[in-house]
């Protein structure tokens, strides 16, 4: 497949499986002013993911595949094709797990976008601007919640030291590029990995948490080697349209 | 905005996209908005073409098929929509009677984007003596706020 649109999935996965994975606190929020706020970071999520997913679909559809649109791309392509990071379907956990995992992505996003938004490409820089703005939001929102809960109570620390460590060895395929990335658009990897590394240390400095040094990274979501996680997401979300192929609303 | 050739016929679709209502904030038109970039007339059909507010926007689709609808009631019946991205939609080009009426309806209006941050109004009692409660609201468009004064809390429409 052309790494473009390896690359354009990628996007689309990533930011689907976490948007699909945030939606499940839709009604179970600490409060109701942030299960708001999360439902609307997932909306956000979900439509940047429905215009990569567009974009992919008219570029599948140029190289000769036939009837590809953004929901066949959702819906009927198995675990192995989906190529979102392994960060995006690791389990919600707790809150302080879920910010967490929000905060990382949100601030990887915004540094890889800034890159993207320079590239020739119009659409992706397209997609990338209208996005960035989102972005930051989720960073501000993400982060508060690191520092209010990494800074308050002993069990609130104690809950953001268990979300840095179940997170943090999921975090290092960020910064690994697979061969479609190499080939597509000149990222420059090592930039992003300082302005991530340097954005999350200054947040968790400010929250009293340690940087994790020197911990195992897995890698493999980008090629389609998932956590045993991907498959029970895909399975609830593909239900239906599995079960009653070309069912609409 | 980018006006086609025909001048008349052009201000005639802009009158009828006025009737064209945001689902989620009726007191505001698709013009108040400032969603629509530009009407492209040519002899067989009308091309509309709009900008999203916000990605998630579930009024998006709602509001493309409003103004298929209202243009086939005044007979149009040839209508293509085409969203584009670039330049990226901003609360600045919410027209000054947009800013208005999201006031009257109980919303505070976004501030300018480039303007130093200001306190926000209550939209009740004019307090400036007012207070963030969630970066979120009830839609993607929305903070919520409460006044110290009259202990209302409202919409804000936050600056994008
Ligand atoms: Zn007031």
């Amino acid at each position: 497949m052309n790494p473009l649109i390896q690359f354009t999935l990628f996007l689309a996965d990533s930011n689907l499986i976490l948007s699909q994975k945030n939606a499940e606190w839709c009604g179970h929020g600490p409060i109701l002013e942030q299960d708001i706020a999360i439902t609307n970071i997932t909306l956000d999520l979900l439509g940047q993911a429905r215009y990569f997913y567009q974009y992919a679909a008219e570029l599948m559809n140029q190289a000769g595949h036939t009837h590809i649109t953004e929901d066949s791309l959702a819906y009927l392509r198995t675990e192995r094709e989906f190529k979102n990071l392994l960060l995006c379907e690791q389990p919600n956990g707790d809150w302080a797990q879920t910010v967490l995992r929000q905060f990382f992505y949100s601030v990887y996003q915004q540094s890889l976008y800034q890159q993207i938004l320079q590239q020739s490409n119009s659409q992706l820089s397209a997609i990338a601007e209208k996005s960035l703005k989102e972005i930051t939001y989720h960073i501000k929102w993400s982060s508060e919640w690191v520092v209010r809960l990494g800074d308050g109570t002993p069990l609130s620390h104690h809950k953001m030291l268990q979300a840095i460590k179940a997170l943090w060895p999921y975090t290092g395929e960020f910064f690994t590029p697979t061969d479609f990335e190499k080939e597509i658009i000149p990222i420059d990897y090592e930039k992003l990995k300082m302005q991530w590394i340097d954005s999350v240390q200054n947040v968790l400095e400010e929250a009293g948490l340690p940087m994790p040094q020197n911990i195992f990274m897995h890698t493999g979501g980008k090629l389609g080697s998932h956590t045993e996680h991907l498959g029970y997401i895909l399975a609830e979300m593909q239900y239906l349209q599995r079960t009653y192929p070309n069912a609409q609303w | 905005m980018h006006n086609g050739n025909n001048m008349p016929q052009t201000q005639e679709i802009l009158t009828i996209l006025g009737q064209v209502c945001d689902p989620e904030i009726p007191v505001l038109s698709i013009i108040d908005l400032g969603i629509i970039r530009q009407v492209k007339i040519s002899d067989n059909q009308i091309e509309i073409i709009i900008t999203p507010t916000y990605s998630g926007c579930p009024a998006m689709d709602a509001i493309s098929i409003d103004i298929k609808l209202k243009l086939i009631e005044h007979g149009y019946s040839q209508v293509k929509i085409t969203s584009i991205l670039s330049p990226a939609w901003t609360t600045d080009w919410i027209t000054e009677t947009g800013k208005r009426k999201l006031k009257a309806y109980g919303i505070a209006p976004p501030q300018y984007s480039g303007s130093p941050a200001k306190n926000v109004e209550c939209p009740q009692c004019h307090s400036q003596h007012t207070k963030l409660l969630s970066q979120f609201g009830s839609t993607a468009c929305k903070a919520l706020y409460q006044c110290n004064d009259c202990k209302e809390p409202f919409d804000y429409f936050k600056c994008h």
